[in-house]
């Protein structure tokens, strides 16, 4: 029985990430700060912009071009990747200069750097799928910079197919499932404390 | 777009350039804009949960 691969990943999952852990129901006092609440922020976004994608990629070009409607769940998409880079930055910063890599969270500061790059990526193919003539511009001005560094054959910017599947599909699995990985990291490590805190619980700082 | 918007928006871009470095009015507004938010974030308290002290 012990050798089943389902009692292993269990054992292994309970070790590493109890449920108290996954799910915890006090923190730190360091974490009533407001640089604490720009991770949570730049998830708020994310959910914003998976939402109103979805939207968008049922209803199609012709409705959210031409519609009320379909204009305002554009913009609202458009708007809420603009504001998911402006938390996602601030976090950033916040847990560079506090040095979040300590305490063995090194993985976790990768997996936000590689989620960072993700969705840069997904951004970029956001930008080009937009169906006008902004998204004609940045791809006709991209492709001599892909073409310059050799993907251009792999990754064809103009490929109006390519990228919106790529956005639509392949990126934001990859995306989605980076968030995950870091927000389980988070959840296992805890969150990083501020140099030199002390390591009181919210409650304990209550009574 | 029609009014203060279209005025407002339907132009190209204002540039500041200083040598090698170019960067949009638009582009640099939102960079200061988010240290401000990044400082703020820093210096101002955050707000404590009444219910909790009363207790």
């Amino acid at each position: 029985m012990s050798d089943m691969w389902t009692t292993k990943l269990r054992n292994k999952w309970q070790k590493n990430l109890p449920i108290e852990k996954l799910l915890p129901d006090d923190q730190p006092a360091y974490v009533a700060s407001w640089i604490y609440v720009f991770g949570v922020l730049t998830l708020s976004a994310l959910g914003v912009i998976i939402f109103s994608g979805i939207i968008l990629a049922f209803e199609g070009p012709a409705w959210y071009h031409t519609s009320d409607a379909g204009k305002f769940v554009n913009s609202l998409h458009f708007w809420s990747v603009q504001l998911f880079f402006v938390f996602m930055v601030i976090h950033l910063w916040g847990k560079f200069w506090m040095a979040a890599w300590r305490g063995n969270r090194l993985a976790t500061w990768v997996t936000g750097a590689v989620a960072f790059i993700a969705s840069i990526a997904t951004a970029f193919t956001g930008y080009l799928v937009q169906t006008n003539f902004d998204s004609q511009w940045i791809s006709f001005e991209a492709k001599d910079g892909f073409n310059s560094v050799g993907v251009g054959a792999w990754f064809t910017v103009t490929n109006l197919g390519q990228m919106l599947l790529l956005h639509v599909a392949f990126l934001p699995l990859i995306l989605g499932a980076i968030t995950v990985v870091h927000v389980l990291m988070v959840r296992k490590r805890g969150v990083v404390p501020p140099i030199d805190a002390e390591p009181i619980s919210l409650s304990e700082a209550k009574r | 777009m029609t009014g203060w918007i279209s005025d407002f928006m339907n132009h190209p871009a204002t540039y500041l350039k200083s040598g090698w470095f170019q960067i949009s009015v638009t582009n640099l507004v939102v960079i200061v804009l988010m240290l401000i938010i990044f400082a703020l974030a820093v210096l101002i308290p955050f707000p404590k949960d009444h219910k909790e002290s009363k207790k």
